[in-house]
């Protein structure tokens, strides 16, 4: 992170060889379509962009994909991006003395100005300290010099990023598009400047700009083991950081041209956020409660990025991304019109997160009218419809079986259905009513469509309790619960003969749940169970061939030794209201007297409406960030197709 | 509509395309599959009007004859078009090589005429370089002569099944050192395929002193019909 840096030059020609013993190495190679390589000597400003999972998991993000248009369409920044290296390669690259690399140009990661990870889940923590290490970029943002280059994430898991807060050097709350650019500016004009007071100087800059700046906070522990306080050790530092959040998304049309894998990825699809945010308040639903208000793109917008993106990458599959896509308020305009003009090609278009509304049905025939129809996915969440009042779901059963049965009417065989298992309040009950609702559903659809070779897919895995939300006051229900749970449902559907054989239930055991409930949750001290867990060589702890839950029980029993903590203390304990909850000084808007208020009325089964049609019920974000919902209906349509020659 | 309707059948191809493609540099590690996605989109990128296959997950007309491995460079790997439409088969070659991701480019569009045998008959024998590090010109030089000599070749694989074993020697139609660090070999494609993995296995086994200090690269120099104890090309008309 020096004033100057020259070229440290390609580390390809000692990969090369390396890489003829490794599973997939097309993953580590780089030039795909649409990748951008510079001139190192014309950027002013370095990053690299790296997500903490296999290529084929971390290729496919949406925000790593529009960051790095968003910096590469500066001349004077360049991004390059960089995915954790699977233990075959890393072996063989400590070996060697090869340092991690980006794809590229394949220059060593620690020369950049800026690594900038994206966090999506807490699973990859030890994937980051992994990449730290192969870096040769010291773990402790304090042991970092002059030369080793700004760490900073973002992401949804770093709403919370106390357990990593000493491996980072700051923290992007939010959406990060005019963020990384303000960050840029801030290290060219203190690179231009000749690094005036080094890292803690740009570091300063950085946290008075908005940034989250982890080690200019102190935080005390009372007695009992919870947290006194956290306040800033220096003058000037905001007590508060206040997350990112941008306006008018039709501005922002990225990713323009997304990179086109070569090797294969978990999502080949050219996706399109429809609407940014949500406010339908499900209560366990983090990404619903940190990306408020609403925001939506309008039609015109995604008719012109859908045509473009497709042409730029030669993909056939469309995502129409969002939180709840049918409830943009032109979802209708959007999916007739998409349909119209791709109709007879072999471009097909998705809807991911759907409601339970018959509506959609019409939506997903729209969307399939070029024949390829896979199974149609809902989430009531909770198998009681007392449950998923506590969770605020409103999902009635009775609309379940209208919905299905109009898709049954229409050519669907298959639904597949997502719950929760673990929920606050939950009972025995509650979960084998999901037997129950499958049944009606498969009973639903042999009606309708007069055969039997209809399908149920019930999925199901724990529930995770996140900051940031109603629950973050809640035990999470214990790993014997969980299993016994779900065992308890698998055998009611087994002794189901009637409808028994129809359904398919799939399931996540509850361990890899309870170490996402110590991260997300997590303070600081749970940095060093992350650190332990790394040395006793955990790596990709979201595979389940990697993961180990009793690694990460034995290294947060010896890590967390004397702190009067522990495992159970940071997931199934339950919270008080006037307890420090480590994310209190990081502020998304919410305010915490509602989000509490919520968590009384989940408690005595309280339904809350959604605020873009039944009235503002002062979460606190508008008022607080300035940020204001914004929808349709704008009229607009479609524009007509620009002409293509050959 | 209680039952779907069976998508309507696509008309056959109005014209074959054979196309000669490789693989250089960093490509070499493209997967078969890789392969064929990256072609797949770079057809669509560069508006090839494909034809499709019938039924409801229609795909774009493309038999690959043969291919090699991850791992692999290839100068001579070879491919069938059908497309809806008649194409000049300089524009679609042109067309390609600018979609394709770096190192997979397209060398050669012919069109196959009506009659003509497809590429799969015609792809006989491959002659390969082979990139050995370790070995002097001398131990190489010897390894090769021993080679030729020997009655059989025999080789292990290990494959799903277990360690089988054959005998490498009738594949090879021609074997050389032209140079230290590098073996040349010619090996006719029958069954059991012959790779050139299994040359050098072979070559390690006639003469120990050739032991390699990492992994041998492996570039398909050429690949076509064997005539006259060379390999001509396949689009060479009979």
């Amino acid at each position: 992170m020096s004033e100057r840096r020259d070229d440290p030059g390609s580390l390809y020609d000692r990969l090369e060889p390396l890489l003829m013993g490794v599973s997939k190495p097309i993953q580590y190679i780089g030039g795909e379509v649409n990748s951008i390589r510079k001139n190192w000597s014309d950027a002013e400003v370095r990053w690299v962009l790296m997500y903490p999972d296999a290529y084929a998991i971390g290729q496919p993000n949406q925000g790593l994909a529009i960051l790095y248009e968003v910096l590469n369409e500066r001349d004077w920044i360049m991004a390059e991006r960089s995915y954790a290296v699977w233990p075959d390669l890393a072996a063989l690259m400590r070996e060697h003395g090869v340092g991690q690399f980006t794809l590229e140009s394949h220059r060593p990661v620690r020369a950049f100005d800026i690594l900038g990870v994206s966090l999506s889940t807490e699973l990859g923590y030890t994937n980051l300290l992994a990449v730290l290490d192969l870096a040769s970029i010291p773990r402790r943002s304090a042991d970092r010099g002059p030369d080793d280059p700004l760490v900073i994430v973002g992401g949804h898991a770093s709403f919370n990023p106390e357990p990593i807060a000493d491996f980072v050097d700051a923290v992007v709350l939010g959406d990060g598009e005019e963020a990384s650019l303000r960050v840029s500016a801030i290290v060219r004009g203190w690179k231009a400047a000749g690094c005036p007071d080094g890292r803690v100087g740009v570091l300063t800059m950085l946290a008075d700009a908005g940034c989250y700046v982890p080690s200019f906070y102190d935080v005390a522990y009372a007695e009992d083991g919870r947290i006194a306080s956290v306040r800033p050790n220096r003058p000037g530092v905001a007590r508060i950081v206040e997350k990112n959040t941008l306006q008018h998304l039709d501005e922002w049309p990225y990713p323009k041209a997304p990179v086109v894998p070569i090797a294969e990825t978990v999502h080949e699809r050219y996706s399109v956020e429809i609407f940014r945010g949500c406010t339908r308040g499900c209560r366990f639903c983090q990404a619903g409660m940190v990306t408020r208000p609403v925001r939506e793109r309008n039609v015109e917008t995604i008719g012109c990025m859908v045509e473009a993106g497709l042409a730029a990458t030669g993909l056939e599959e469309v995502g129409l991304l969002s939180l709840s896509s049918a409830d943009h308020t032109e979802i209708g305009t959007i999916a007739k019109e998409l349909g119209d003009r791709y109709e007879g090609t072999n471009v097909s278009l998705s809807l991911p997160s759907t409601r339970v509304d018959a509506f959609n049905i019409s939506l997903a025939d729209e969307l399939s009218r070029n024949g390829r129809r896979s199974g149609l996915t809902f989430a009531p969440e909770g198998g009681s419809a007392r449950l998923r009042r506590v969770i605020n779901k409103g999902v009635d059963e009775d609309d379940l079986i209208v919905t299905v049965t109009a898709a049954f009417g229409r050519g669907w065989r298959h639904v597949k259905l997502y719950f929760m298992c673990g929920l606050p309040t939950e009972t025995d009950d509650d979960v084998l009513g999901i037997a129950d609702l499958a049944a009606r559903v498969i009973e639903a659809g042999r009606q309708t469509s007069g055969q039997r070779d209809i399908r149920c897919t019930v999925s199901i895995g724990g529930f995770v309790p996140k900051s940031h939300t109603p629950f973050q006051w809640a035990g999470q229900a214990d790993v014997e619960t969980i299993d016994r749970r779900i065992q308890l449902l698998r055998q009611r559907v087994r002794d189901d003969k009637r409808y028994g054989r129809s359904i398919t239930v799939r399931y996540h055991d509850g361990k890899p749940g309870q170490i996402e409930g110590l991260l997300s949750r997590g303070d600081r001290r749970v940095g060093r169970v992350v650190e332990e867990v790394y040395a006793r060589g955990g790596t990709f702890d979201g595979w389940s061939e990697h993961f180990s839950y009793d690694r990460w029980t034995e290294a947060a029993a010896s890590a967390l030794a004397g702190t009067g903590v522990d495992l159970g203390w940071y997931t199934t304990r339950e919270r008080t209201r006037d307890e420090v909850l480590p994310w209190d000084h990081l502020d998304v808007g919410l305010d915490r007297d509602w989000l509490w208020h919520e968590w009384q009325e989940a408690l005595v089964e309280g339904g809350q409406d959604d605020c873009r049609w039944d009235g503002c019920y002062d979460c606190g974000v508008c008022t607080s960030l300035g940020s204001e919902t914004q929808i349709g209906p704008t009229g607009k349509h479609l524009l007509p197709l620009t002409v293509v020659g050959s | 509509m209680a039952t779907r309707e069976q998508p309507p059948q696509s008309p056959p191809p109005v014209q074959r395309l054979q196309v000669r493609y490789c693989k250089r540099g960093r490509a070499r590690f493209t997967s078969h599959r890789d392969v064929a996605r990256a072609l797949e989109r770079a057809l669509r990128r560069a508006d090839i009007p494909m034809a499709y296959s019938s039924g409801f997950n229609p795909h774009p007309r493309i038999s690959y004859a043969g291919a090699s491995a991850t791992g692999a460079a290839t100068e001579a790997d070879y491919l069938e078009l059908g497309l809806a439409r008649s194409c000049d088969p300089g524009w679609v070659r042109d067309a390609m090589s600018a979609a394709l991701p770096e190192g997979i480019d397209v060398l050669e569009v012919v069109e196959r005429g009506i009659g003509e045998p497809s590429l799969t008959d015609r792809l006989e024998a491959s002659t390969w370089q082979i990139a050995v590090a370790g070995p002097s010109h001398d131990v190489a030089r010897r390894a090769v002569a021993a080679a030729l000599a020997a009655a059989s070749l025999p080789v292990e694989r290990l494959t799903k099944n277990g360690v089988r074993q054959f005998d490498a020697r009738p594949a090879v139609l021609a074997l050389e050192a032209p140079e230290a660090g590098t073996i040349l070999a010619t090996l006719r494609q029958e069954v059991p395929l012959v790779r050139p993995d299994d040359v050098v296995q072979a070559l390690g086994r006639v003469e120990p002193d050739f032991v390699l200090a990492s992994a041998a690269l492996y570039a398909r120099l050429d690949q076509g019909l064997y005539r006259d104890g060379r390999i001509v090309s396949p689009f060479e008309k009979p």
